[in-house]
Parts: structure tokens; sequence; C-alpha cells
């Protein structure tokens, strides 16, 4: 570095011309990330919509106590965190199924079977969760959907069965319409790390006599475990965030009370009750025990393996 | 040197090809469904007759869903939304990128961490629903473009490829004189190509896809998109059968395998939706492998 350019003034320097070109999109990120912080505030007040949020009485943290002290919500969040963990942990629980799905993809050796296999079970992961409803209609819906007609033609039942709107298994059934959406998408992760392993490995084992399922548990399967365990950890960080989107789209009366997970509770509750206060009260504590789930899994990673996610 | 196959290899192909041929189908067979569905009789249709192949093949039902009342128009906000929102998002996201890669930047690691960390907290969705009002961001079609324009997980694959890409061309470029914005448009970005296709494919089928928006924000159906709308057609059974009914009222619809039904509506609807991204996603597969590989280093 020459002298000349220290001296400047920091405002004249070309990396402050810079910033002052990134300003704009800086402040965009204040404004939709940050400035809504603010509204945490709403918290502390009995706000009812449409008044000033001061000419509304300060409630402190009631708020929060209630959640645990009124048995009405109490019961509604004990249901809620069930829904949300229950569906989290089978999720969890099955998160190997997509490197087994590559694993298993890369032993494929016919070149156009495997592209197409590749290519058509990735498609659903781009379609919106509306219309994984759509076709869940189409296909399960009680008259008309083609499963029951097809139960039907062939005799297996004499009327049809609904799918949709029973409560039955609904888990399952969630977790079912989860991985038809996200297994080949998310095999593509391990594909690519796949791709990345040193064929030379292959080379030494096939020498050693090493046979083709011994060389999938010995090369291929350690060689995806580090990413398999980063996003392992990922989704503990991302237990009680399930999203809403999914259990919005299927949410029904039926099955209402074993479908709404954290997420949807928080809008079902602010949205649509207009529990403006409550609901933030909810959405807060999530935020924080969220946020302590991810630094204490980014934590336990960098003690596992030396290397933070973030 | 070829080992032989043993019998229990042979067992795992036989496994294995059905297992993969068996997912494959169903993932595609639903699609396939649905259109067989919507180019069928719809009379054919509606008494359950249409289940392997299309009988009386006719693109009416596309037609006509058009005049649906608010259609049109959701197509045209979908699409509007989709190309501006897209296109608005690759240049911001991509420019903050590209200038978080530059060590001369004033405080560049304080800024890569107030952007990074958005991606792990949420104000929750109230605070965020009043903050859009108090923006007077509701029933207000800038919405659906505006708060995309930086997206947390975009610049970081951006930023990996950029520091991926050897400096030294723009190094020249920079002794020539060229300034920022020139080195970024004449020379990252032509480099660039492979993850901007990715980020474009995400981009554009996040838009195209997004309906939560819509049922938080809007309520002028002047705003609604397509995703909603079908949303709505799928809950509404029963509002959906009166428009129909006003719809025949008005025209002069004779024959019954031509005439629109609620389930005709809803299969056709989703077929609108779901085409262009049959289409447009096969170009770009290609690209996904690399493009996520740089994400899975770090992110």
């Amino acid at each position: 570095m020459d002298k000349t350019v220290k001296r400047k003034a920091f405002y004249k320097q070309s990396g402050f011309r810079l910033f002052l070109m990134i300003l704009p999109l800086l402040a965009l990120v204040f404004v939709f990330s940050y400035m809504p912080l603010y509204g945490w505030i709403y918290a502390l007040f009995d706000y009812k919509p449409g008044r000033p949020l001061f000419d509304c009485e300060f409630v402190g943290l009631y708020n929060f106590t209630r959640m645990f002290s009124d048995i009405y919500y109490f019961e509604d969040l004990v249901r809620v965190m069930k829904n949300t963990l229950g569906m989290s942990l089978i999720g969890m629980a099955t998160s190997p199924l997509p490197m087994l799905f590559a694993v298993f993809l890369a032993e494929i050796k016919c070149m156009p079977f495997r592209k197409t296999a590749q290519t058509l079970t990735t498609i659903p992961n781009f379609i919106s969760w509306v219309l994984v409803y759509s076709i869940a209609y189409a296909m399960f819906s009680v008259n008309d959907g083609f499963v029951n007609r097809l139960l039907m033609e062939l005799g297996i039942t004499d009327e049809g069965i609904n799918f949709l709107a029973s409560a039955d298994h609904i888990w399952f059934k969630m977790w079912l319409w989860s991985t038809w959406k996200g297994l080949g998408w998310s095999a593509i992760v391990y594909i690519a790390a796949i791709a990345g392993i040193d064929q030379e490995q292959y080379e030494a084992a096939e020498v050693d006599g090493a046979s083709r399922f011994q060389k999938m548990w010995y090369v291929t399967i350690p060689g995806l475990l580090p990413t398999f365990f980063v996003l392992l950890i990922l989704s503990v960080g991302n237990m009680i965030n399930n999203g809403m989107d999914q259990y919005f789209v299927f949410q029904n009366p039926m099955n209402k009370e074993h479908i709404e997970v954290l997420d949807l509770y928080v809008y079902n509750q602010g949205m649509v009750g207009i529990n403006y206060s409550y609901s933030t009260a909810v959405s807060i504590l999530k935020s924080l025990v969220s946020i302590t789930l991810f630094l204490v899994s980014n934590l336990f990673s960098r003690f596992v393996r030396e290397e933070s996610v973030f | 040197m070829k080992r032989k196959k043993t019998a229990g290899d042979i067992a795992f192909d036989i496994f294995n090809y059905t297992f993969f041929a068996v997912f494959t189908l169903l993932c595609f067979l639903p699609f396939y469904y649905l259109f067989i569905n919507t180019i069928s009789d719809n009379d054919k249709v509606t008494r359950g007759l249409v289940l392997w192949y299309p009988i009386g093949i006719h693109f009416q039902n596309y037609l006509e869903v058009l005049k649906l009342r608010g259609l049109g128009n959701a197509v045209l906000v979908t699409l509007g939304r989709t190309v501006i929102g897209t296109a608005l998002t690759i240049i911001g996201t991509s420019f903050l990128g590209y200038a978080l890669t530059k060590q001369e930047l004033w405080h560049r690691k304080l800024w890569y961490r107030f952007i990074v960390v958005t991606m792990y907290f949420n104000a929750g969705i109230i605070p965020w629903f009043i903050n859009m009002k108090n923006l007077h961001l509701t029933n207000n079609f800038l919405a659906y473009i505006i708060p995309g324009i930086v997206s947390a997980y975009s610049l970081i694959l951006f930023k990996t490829y950029v520091e991926s890409i050897p400096t030294s061309l723009e190094e020249s470029a920079e002794l020539d004189g060229a300034g920022y914005l020139v080195r970024y448009a004449k020379i990252v970005m032509p480099l660039c190509k492979p993850i901007l296709a990715t980020l474009i494919v995400f981009s554009a089928v996040g838009h195209w896809n997004s309906f939560m928006d819509t049922v938080f924000l809007m309520t002028d159906s002047k705003l609604y998109t397509l995703q909603y709308i079908l949303y709505q057609y799928l809950n509404e059974a029963n509002s959906l059968a009166d428009t129909l009914k006003n719809m025949s009222e008005l025209g002069i619809h004779v024959d019954a395998s031509r005439l629109l039904t609620p389930t005709a509506v809803k299969m056709t609807v989703s077929m609108v939706v779901v085409i262009p991204v049959l289409c447009v996603y096969p170009f770009f597969q290609k690209y996904f492998v690399g493009g996520i590989m740089i994400g899975a280093v770090k992110g």
C-alpha cells in the first residue's frame, strides 16, 4: 500500500465509494429484516387493530405469562408443540433417505435411465404447496380422485375413502407429501458430493477385492457423512421452524388439531383470530428458542467436527 | 478387469431399478393424470371414465378458463412479479455479492454479517405484517417485488462463486481505469453465467410459486396471483360453481362435453400453473448440481 492512499480521508477512498453504491441495498435489508423487530413492542400491549398502539392498555409481560398460566392457552401450546416436534422428529429420523437415494441412484449404470429418474424426481420440488394440494385433491378426493376410482374399479372398495379430510395418520401423510416433493431435490447435494469423491479410493477398494456393497458402505457413505451431519445439525437448529405453507394448505376442520404447527398457530392466532399481541409474544419466544437451538447445534458442530456451519 | 456379477448384485439391481422406476412414476403420474383430464370430454371426466388416457381430446378448457373472472388478470400479475421481481433480485443480489468480495469495501465484514444473520432470525408474522402495513405495502404490487431484492441465500452462493474466479481479468480492467460498475457488468457478470442461471431459476420459481404473501397482504382481487386463485378454487367449491353457473347463463353452451365443470376448472388452472415450470425446468437442470455444490461448501 502506498502512503498517499492511506492518507486520503476515508470518504474519498474507493472502498467507501463502493459502500455508497450498495447503501440502498443495505437499506432494503434493514427495512425488511430489521425494522419488523420494532413490532415486538406489540407483545407488551393489549393491542386492538385500528387504534394507535399507545392508546392501548400496557400489560407488561402478561401475554407471555398467560401462555403458561391460562389453562386454555397452555393446552393449546402443548398440543401445537407436540405437532411441531412430532413432525420435525419424523423428518429427522428419515433424514438419511436423500443420502441413500443418491447412493442407490449412482449404482444405476444405464445413463438415460439415471438422467430421467433424476430429472423427473426433482420436478415436484419446483411446484408450490398449493399445487401439491391440488394434486392431492385430484389423486385422493372422495368420489372423483384417481386412487378411489382405481380402488373402486378394481373392486377393492365400494365407496370412496376420504383420505384428505380425516385426521388419521396425519403426521405420516404430511411426511409422505414432503418426501414426495423434496426427496429427489434433497438428494442433489449428495449426488454432487458423490461426484467429488476421489475415484482412486474406488480403484484401491477394487484392488483389495471389495464387493459393490462394500464399496458403497466403506467408500461412498463415509464420503457423504460430513455433508449429512452438517444438514442434520441445521435441521436440529430448525426444529421448530417447519414453515407453514404445507400445513396451511392441507389444514381443514377435521385435521386442524393435529396439523397445527407453531408457525401456523401464530398465524391462526394473529391474522385469523386478530389476537395480535398474544401471537407476537408466541413468535418472540419462538425466535429466542430457535436462535438458541441454532447456536447450540452450531457449537456442537464446531466441537465435533471442528467446523462451524455459520 | 470386471468382476462377475453375483446373485446379490443382480437382486440388488432388480430392486434398485424397480424402486427408481416406481418413484419416478409416482413423481410424474399426477401431472399426467391432471393433463389427460383437462383435455378430455368434461362429461366423461365427471363420470370418472378418464384414468389412463384422454377420451375425446379438446383444448376448449384452456380457452374457457381464461374467461373466468380475474384469471386473466392473475396471469398478468404473476408474470409481472416473476419477470420484474427476478430481474431486480438478480441485479440487486449479484451486485451486493460482488461488492462484498472486495477487500477494500468499507466495513466489509460487518455488512456481510448484517445480511447473513437475517437468514437465522425472524421477527414473526405479525410484526412483519405491521411493518409492511406501515410501509404502505399492503394491496400494493410493489410488495411482491421489493422485499425480495436482496436474498441472503442467493447472495452467499453468488459471492462464493465470484471468489472462485481469478481476479487477474478484473485487475487489468482496473488498470485501464474501469470503475466498479463497468467491471461488474462487463467482466464479472459474463463469467458468472452458470451461477446466474441457477439463481434465476430459484428466484423465478420462488416468485411463480409464492402465495403466502398474497394471503397476508392483498385483499384487492386485482392483485391476486394465479397460485392464490387456484387456492381459492380448491377451497371454495360452491362459489366456483356459482361463477360457472353465471358464465353458462351469459354465454350459450350446448355441448355438455365442453362445458366447464368445477373439477375441470381446478385441474386446468393447475396445469396453467405448472406447465411453465415443466417447460423451463429441464433446460436449467444441468446447472443445479454445480450450483448446489458451491452452496454445500459454505452456507
